[in-house]
């Protein structure tokens, strides 16, 4: 056992970048939930777009446009589900299971030839002056762009969720969706515009990790990455800071496990592999375990259909 | 103008139809996602859903259709009790490996005891037991610390994959294997060995446990108050509350059942047509199984014909595999594709499509 080889630095930039599809695709689902809507399909949207975001920089080599198609590919399936939830009135929780089984099939099936292939770079972020930076400059500067994004996205969901008029309505969509109506909102413009922004997002993660992480395609290369994601939402108790501070909290385990796996620490590989899920489950269990402050954010109406002839 | 008005009652004829109409526009969308993959459609549905039954080499594909149906409906009609009465298990893949672990531990622990009487029931009651309480996990925390069964459930399922792959290679592995992964094969010790029952016809004990499951299933709903309270609180879980029906013990019920179950098919699994433990030992009829309860209107009778629908597909899948060079990925898209049409035509139970001629003040 060496565990003098983990180099703090780098772990900690390590933890930045592997937090970050996680981090994408649960501040996509906070903004989906607000709004009154539980979409469970999260591991299915990232691993489609995991894999149209390759597909299209592999063929275009422009990872800009694989984070394009990604976006756009997994947003689509998004709105697939919105349709039949929204607009056919389908239960939520069987039909976001059902866009994981499909997104998990769909997309092995368009990454057949794509195996083993190696995407094209996407280059990191050196901010200027602040990259050069001893220690700091490396860790936190020298990113790639999608970090920076990320940490953008919660200082802007937080931002628009307390702070603007479209804001408060999708809040009142997701609180009361019969008062929201009343008011003359609507309800169904109002989700669809969340659904497919939560899936956009949640392609993006997959995205990132194609093409930045790994960088490859492999089948089920999202490993319940999106689960996590709806575990971090119920964790972070529908606020963007603390669904950040799940992300990051997730993305420190899973780089310290495999730190520990390659430094050959004596404990065996399954049981380090397992431990960001069993973890999860941990702080799900401690942030749920009071009911009155888990429940005092959730949106009243998750979950529930909504038919306007009542 | 198109609007949707809802029915007094969920309509019984369309209950039963929406499952046929949901094959029949699957068949059509999966007709033309092959013909886009440059297969002849109609060959390929023809080989997934004719020859496997009627074809010529259907003796062959008949025995497979029990051997694939048996796990999907015991599985299935576990996780419709659960989901009659609103209490999602969706880790029944985390449930079946244990099951599998659990039960193929007991047998091999016994090796090389010739005591059939003793070995086979034992390696049973604790794959039902390791799948009992692996499904315990997530009724406990939600019963006592008020956690999501769905996320921990399907967490789950990693976690589980992780500890196949840790007994495939360390704990169960075959002390004979010259190193390979992968416990002894339990189908070459006749003592443990869920055999074929009738030679050729892919019965084995999981197909029989998965038609008593139907048949108790179906007592179960329709006689006992059990089945009446599962149904009541997946009606109106207040109105259960006011019933005396106690919420915390129902969730623990409808997992623990489910659980067993699952935990049941993954070790007549192992037993018989895996034959061992090793790490692609499971191959997600837990997560097919939520179509089959989806399919089969969380109805045991309605499981027992979706069971025996998705089986169909997966060994047709196979053969238009081998014959026509269609990819295994499509078949996994043909059966997300079904779960789709059947929950978009499910709105036809529910409510009543009016169009109205003219626009109203």
């Amino acid at each position: 056992m060496d565990l003098g080889s983990i180099n703090p630095d780098l772990l900690v930039a390590a933890l930045l970048l592997a937090s970050t599809p996680i981090l994408l695709s649960a501040m996509g689902e906070l903004v989906v939930e607000k709004s009154g809507v539980l979409n469970l399909g999260v591991e299915g949207m990232m691993i489609v777009g995991a894999v149209a975001g390759f597909i299209a920089a592999v063929e275009s080599g422009s990872p800009a446009l694989g984070f394009l198609a990604a976006a756009a590919a997994a947003a689509a399936l998004a709105l697939l589900f919105g349709v039949l939830t929204q607009v056919l009135l389908s239960n939520q929780v069987a039909t976001g299971l059902g866009l994981t089984l499909f997104g998990l099939g769909i997309s092995s099936l368009m990454g057949q030839g794509y195996v083993g292939i190696r995407p094209p770079a996407s280059p990191r972020l050196e901010l200027p002056v602040l990259s050069d930076l001893p220690i700091l400059g490396p860790v936190l500067f020298s990113q790639h762009a999608l970090v920076y994004l990320s940490l953008a996205l919660v200082v802007g969901v937080w931002w628009y969720l307390r702070s603007t008029r479209s804001g408060l309505v999708l809040r009142a969509v997701g609180e009361s969706h019969e008062a929201a109506h009343a008011l003359g909102y609507s309800v169904l413009g109002t989700r669809l515009a969340a659904i497919a922004f939560g899936g956009a997002l949640a392609g993006l993660g997959g995205a990132c990790l194609s093409l930045v992480i790994v960088p490859q395609w492999t089948e089920g290369m999202t490993a319940g990455r999106g689960w996590i994601a709806l575990a971090i939402v119920v964790f972070g108790s529908w606020r963007a800071w603390r669904v950040l501070l799940g992300a990051y909290l997730f993305g420190g385990v899973s780089v310290l496990q495999l730190n520990l796996q390659a430094a050959g620490i004596a404990i065996p590989v399954e049981l380090l592999s397992m431990s960001p899920y069993l973890i999860t489950i941990l702080v799900l269990v401690i942030i749920s375990s009071d009911k009155r402050r888990a429940q005092a954010n959730a949106p009243n109406s998750l979950g529930r259909t909504f038919h306007a002839s009542g | 103008m198109i609007r949707l008005e809802r029915r007094p009652a969920p309509s019984r004829a369309w209950a039963w139809a929406t499952p046929l109409l949901a094959v029949l526009a699957t068949m059509v969308a999966g007709g033309l996602l092959f013909a886009f993959l440059g297969k002849d459609p109609l060959l390929v549905i023809r080989t997934i859903f004719w020859d496997p039954v009627l074809g010529e080499f259907a003796f062959y594909y008949r025995g497979q259709l029990l051997v694939k149906a048996g796990p999907l409906v015991l599985i299935a009609i576990g996780l419709s009790l659960g989901f009659r009465a609103g209490v999602w298990n969706i880790g029944a893949e985390g449930q079946y490996i244990m099951g599998a672990i659990c039960g193929a531990a007991v047998g091999l622990a016994f090796y090389p005891l010739e005591a059939r009487w003793l070995v086979f029931p034992m390696m049973v009651l604790a794959g039902g037991l390791g799948g009992f309480l692996w499904a315990m996990i997530p009724g406990i925390l939600r019963t006592r610390f008020n956690t999501n069964e769905i996320l921990v459930s399907l967490l789950l399922v990693y976690v589980a994959e992780q500890i196949l792959a840790w007994m495939a290679l360390g704990p169960l592995r075959s002390p004979d294997g010259s190193g390979f992964p992968g416990s002894r094969n339990l189908r070459h010790y006749d003592a443990a060995a869920n055999h074929e029952l009738i030679a050729g016809s892919g019965m084995h004990w999981g197909v029989v446990a998965a038609f008593i499951a139907v048949i108790l299933g179906h007592v179960l709903l329709s006689r006992h108050i059990l089945g009446f309270n599962i149904r009541l609180a997946g009606a109106s879980p207040r109105a259960a509350r006011f019933a005396g029906v106690n919420p915390g013990l129902l969730v623990l019920t409808c997992l623990g059942m489910s659980g067993a179950l699952a935990g049941f098919a993954g070790l007549f699994e192992v037993a018989g047509p895996a034959g061992q433990i090793n790490i692609d030992f499971n191959v997600g009829y837990g997560f097919t199984a939520i179509i089959v309860a989806f399919l089969g209107r969380l109805h045991p009778v309605g499981i027992l014909l979706a069971g025996f629908l998705m089986a169909l597909t997966y060994i047709g899948g196979e053969a238009a595999q081998a014959t026509l060079g269609v990819p295994a990925a499509a078949i996994q898209v043909f059966q997300g594709l079904l779960l789709f049409f059947l929950l978009a035509l499910d709105v036809l139970t529910n409510y009543r499509i009016r169009i109205d001629a003219r626009a109203r003040a």
